[in-house]
């Protein structure tokens, strides 16, 4: 089996061609990085708005609660609905990206929020001590220091999309989901499986890759805060720890789960 | 809604099967996270390696983990025992770090006065750590189930029967009210889970219920449930699902 597995995915013929991985990799990439942007630009501003001013909580706890909505029922829902409507041939692209980026929204929201929120009240007071005004702080400060649990965010929705990215092969959307939903469709073992590898290579890269960017982004300042110091044995292991890379991303997020219901 | 009732009964089925992809892995991944998130803590030099290593397993995407697990167990795509081995080992992922933080949750006065009274590690760890770190450990476990409703219904994609068989058959038949039975019987099915877990908190925690009724008197249990609520709060987060 796995002797099949390798042939298919070493084959000419799998890396040329408009279905050859190569070009399904770029499709996947392209749909999740454009949902992940629009996604990003409506929610990032939002939650550290709503983590500035502490209005419009209600808004984080919404979005968290549309998480417990089963994301292949969203896919098929809004594919049903949306793709129809919509008579170019980005019919079968429209829903999928509307899905992704509705499913980004939520993780990235909290994210923000939350990192906001985390924010030491004394760095807070200390900055509107110095003379700043609100937006100053937002950016200088707040901001820098809401990262680690904003990329956090990153991180989770990063996750969502690639992997939902793949269900929306269903919906007749590119990407290294094809092969996963084609081989099932023709019981071609050999091709799902060298798919799924495909699709857990690529998860697996990004998040690394992002975990990189988050130790790189993330002050070292903020991995020794004083609030993390009195869980003794583990102060790096927790919280801003997201920052280090080695904690599961969603986990490292912080805010309004309880309200799933 | 006439079909609704027409079909309750298979609903009603589903719905069982449903519960049983995502509580079963849930239990399973509990009992083999406790220990692990056991282990992280009293070996912090191996903690990175299964704190992190048990997240990576959470990146991969469900419909991928469904699709290769017959490779690593041997079964055949069909069988249902590779939806519950992938879905236990998204639980152990999400769970340990739940695990870690709830074991650390615990005051070090409080285990140190169990060791001082004669506990040994393992007992204290049973008698004494376990039973304080259930807030927290709920709310990872509630994290969990809601993720765990959602990924099963991804299963239906491979052909599992359970409530995701009325998404991907409404989507095929263009039948836009069993896609709703679909998403109305995953919510429901994550809210009654949801509402178990906080029932059996509720029931384990005789403890936190009498110190939030004598805060009043500023005592020191008020400042540990105090404390353990922030915990609480911090770490139940809703994660993503896939």
């Amino acid at each position: 089996m796995i002797a099949q597995i390798w042939q298919w995915l070493t084959a000419p013929e799998q890396w040329s061609g408009s279905r050859g991985i190569p070009t399904r990799l770029l499709e996947h990439l392209g749909f999740s990085a454009l949902s992940l942007l629009l996604a990003a630009a409506i929610a990032i501003p939002v939650g550290l708005w709503v983590g500035h001013t502490g209005r419009g909580r209600s808004v984080v706890t919404i979005a968290n609660a549309a998480r417990a909505v089963p994301s292949l029922g969203l896919l098929f829902a809004v594919a049903m609905f949306v793709g129809p409507r919509i008579t170019s041939n980005l019919a079968f692209v429209i829903p999928s990206v509307v899905v992704l980026v509705l499913l980004a929204i939520p993780p990235l929201l909290s994210g923000a929020d939350a990192g906001v929120r985390s924010v030491d009240p004394a760095v807070r007071d200390a900055a509107y001590g110095m003379g700043m005004t609100g937006r100053e702080v937002l950016w200088r400060v707040e901001l820098p220091c809401a990262l680690p649990l904003l990329l956090s965010g990153v991180r989770a929705a990063t996750l969502q999309v690639i992997a939902t990215a793949t269900i929306a092969a269903a919906v007749s959307l590119g990407g290294l989901g094809r092969y996963l939903i084609d081989g099932l469709a023709v019981s071609d073992y050999a091709q799902m499986a060298g798919g799924a590898i495909l699709v857990a290579a690529l998860a697996l890269a990004l998040d690394g890759l992002l975990a990189l960017a988050q130790r790189l982004l993330v002050s070292p300042g903020l991995a020794t805060r004083p609030s993390q110091r009195r869980h003794g044995k583990f102060p790096r292991a927790r919280g801003v720890a997201g920052g280090r890379g080695r904690v599961l991303a969603p986990a490292a997020l912080t805010t309004h789960g309880r309200d799933l219901t | 809604m006439t079909w609704v009732w027409e079909h309750l009964g298979d609903i009603g089925g589903y719905a069982v099967s449903h519960a049983l992809l995502a509580g079963i892995p849930l239990l399973v991944g509990l009992a083999l996270a406790l220990p692990l998130g056991w282990l992280a803590r009293r070996f912090p030099r191996v903690a990175p390696v299964i704190v992190g290593g048990s997240g990576l397993l959470y990146t991969i995407p469900s419909l991928a983990l469904f699709i290769l697990m017959p490779l690593l167990l041997g079964s055949r795509i069909l069988d249902s025992i590779n939806v519950y081995v992938a879905m236990t080992i998204y639980t152990v992922a999400l769970l340990v770090r739940s695990v870690v933080d709830a074991l650390g949750s615990v005051p070090e006065a409080t285990a140190l006065a169990a060791t001082s009274m004669g506990y040994r590690r393992v007992g204290r760890a049973l008698a004494v750590e376990l039973p304080l770190a259930v807030p927290v450990l709920a709310s990872g476990l509630r994290v969990a189930a809601v993720s765990n409703v959602s990924i099963v219904s991804v299963a239906s994609l491979i052909g599992y029967p359970q409530l995701g068989y009325y998404l991907t058959d409404g989507y095929q038949r263009s039948f836009p009210l069993e896609i709703g039975v679909g998403i109305v019987g995953c919510v429901l099915l994550a809210l009654v889970f949801d509402l178990a877990i906080r029932g059996a908190e509720w029931a384990l925690t005789p403890w936190a219920r009498a110190a939030a009724s004598s805060s009043a008197a500023g005592s020191r249990y008020s400042a540990i449930a105090k404390r353990w609520r922030n915990t609480s709060t911090r770490q139940s987060e809703g994660v993503g699902t896939r």
